[in-house]
């Protein structure tokens, strides 16, 4: 029972995410200010994680046909579509779930415990709408971009991998790279990055908004943010790879 | 002025308000106390609008405020200050930021007309050169006074207080409490503080509400306050020992 309180809650809080602003120029401010902490501040984990899945999955992948009639430069293909259709959204998409999902949790449930969305409530500002919604366009905007990133960074990736290791020549691998694009597949990243930075901010939100307590429920907050967040996000993987491929 | 009659409200089987009927007036300190657990925090909240109420009704200048449609509840929120217990500052701006914040979102004002006007608020509450510190970097009674000048920067018509004098030491309390006394008296605002510190009660009590276990038990000023007959009343105003020994000798 509880469990569908908790989801009529979310959506109702959904629901007040698309109220008139009370001045829209604070909105667009702090939806600057968000996109800066989402987008900027993630940027360096991003970028490590992904250059070094690209360099994991090219060295796996040749290890893998190095007996087989297999040409080496499909490793250069493989890495690519692994990074566009899964590695790429999937793999961002859960760090990201980790280190803005707890951030923002962490933000407003402190906000919450230390009266802070009271005061806006008593200024008659829609705080559900002032605090999430920049938020949640921050996300969508800020997150397909970072796992675009993340997508070139893991082909260069495994670029330098065979590159270093001498397992191919460079050439070979950037022939893989640029055999049997696929542009569907480019879309499909796309949609599942929008999916998953909505599931990463909306639910990491819903447990900062209505966290109550004191420090040890922030915590707990943070901590099912994160833990749902990455539970959704893998559900809805498999339920867009099902409808979309 | 705001009105209450027979405001009740309870969580589940509990009554936390029961028959509540006041007023409170302009230009006035109203003050609400009571025990712990008392009801008082509840009331604020319902009188503020971030609580529900059972029944009842509130009424901010004869219109009853749970019963408007909700751009008019935004409206009467506009005319109300709020003066938290821990401040409740914007962590991630400047104390001049948190003072600017409900002139940004609901003034139309230009920029300097604002600053002014923030500059203003800060002087009047005794704050200067603190205007680029974070709330992080000032002390407990600095934070409530940038509070007060963030609650007052509209102009409200209803200043709110809740437990202004929690976490500070006696001297700052009582700068707190004549700055809100000082504020009401020049702004004609309808201050309701809610408290069990008696030194605000003999400060600033213009009107005096006593509750006790959700129900209203007194009312009165605070010059009527220590030859009250009620007993609950006694028992909280001279709970210690020594006010005990004290009311005996003197009174």
């Amino acid at each position: 029972m509880n469990s569908f309180v908790r989801f009529g809650q979310y959506l109702i809080m959904l629901g007040s995410l698309f109220s008139k602003s009370e001045k829209r120029s604070m909105y667009w401010h702090e939806t600057l200010r968000q996109m800066n902490d989402i987008g900027v501040g993630s940027l360096p984990i991003v970028a490590i994680i992904a250059t070094f899945i690209g360099a994991v999955t090219a060295l796996q992948t040749g290890y893998q046909m190095l007996s087989s009639f297999v040409p080496k430069y499909y490793v250069g293909f493989i890495v690519r579509d692994s990074m566009l259709l899964e590695l790429g959204p999937t793999i961002c998409s859960l760090i990201l779930a980790g280190k803005v999902g707890s951030n923002i949790a962490t933000e407003l449930g402190t906000m919450r415990i230390s009266e802070q969305i009271d005061a806006l409530d008593v200024m008659g500002i829609n705080s559900r709408a002032y605090l999430i919604r920049p938020k949640l366009i921050a996300a969508l905007i800020v997150i397909p971009m970072l796992i675009i990133i993340g997508v070139f960074l893991g082909c260069y990736g495994g670029y330098l991998a065979c590159s270093i290791s001498g397992f191919m020549t460079p050439s070979e691998f950037t022939r893989g790279l640029r055999e049997f694009f696929e542009p569907y597949n480019v879309y499909i990243m796309l949609v599942k990055s929008l999916v998953f930075a909505f599931i990463m901010t909306t639910v990491s939100c819903f447990h900062g908004y209505y966290a109550s307590g004191g420090a040890l429920e922030i915590g707990k907050a943070s901590t099912a943010a994160v833990v749902q967040s990455c539970i959704c996000i893998i559900i809805s993987d498999y339920l867009l790879a099902t409808i979309l491929l | 002025m705001i009105q209450i009659n027979n405001l009740n409200k309870s969580f589940g089987e509990q009554l936390v308000l029961q028959n509540i009927t006041t007023t409170f007036y302009d230009g006035q300190c109203n003050l609400i106390i009571g025990k712990s657990g008392s009801g008082k925090s509840v009331m604020m909240k319902c009188l503020v609008g971030l609580m529900r109420i059972d029944c009842g009704e509130i009424l901010y200048d004869n219109r009853n405020f749970w019963q408007l449609p909700k751009l008019q509840q935004k409206d009467t929120k506009k005319d109300i200050g709020m003066l938290f217990q821990g401040g409740a500052l914007f962590d991630s701006l400047t104390i001049e930021e948190n003072v600017l914040f409900p002139l940004n979102m609901f003034s139309k004002m230009n920029i300097s007309e604002k600053k002014e006007r923030v500059n203003f608020c800060l002087q009047r509450v005794n704050l200067t050169n603190a205007n680029n510190k974070y709330p992080s970097e000032i002390s407990g009674g600095m934070k409530k006074r940038v509070a007060l000048a963030r609650a007052i920067v509209l102009n409200p018509k209803y200043l709110f207080c809740d437990e202004p004098n929690s976490g500070l030491d006696p001297q700052t309390s009582i700068v707190i409490d004549e700055l809100i006394r000082e504020l009401t008296y020049e702004f004609k605002m309808t201050t309701i503080v809610n408290t069990h510190d008696m030194n605000s009660v003999m400060e600033m009590g213009d009107n005096v509400l006593y509750l006790h276990q959700g129900k209203k038990h007194w009312q009165g000023s605070n010059k009527e306050i220590l030859h009250s007959n009620n007993e609950e009343l006694e028992d909280f105003i001279f709970a210690s020992k020594f006010l005990k020994e004290l009311k005996k000798t003197t009174f």
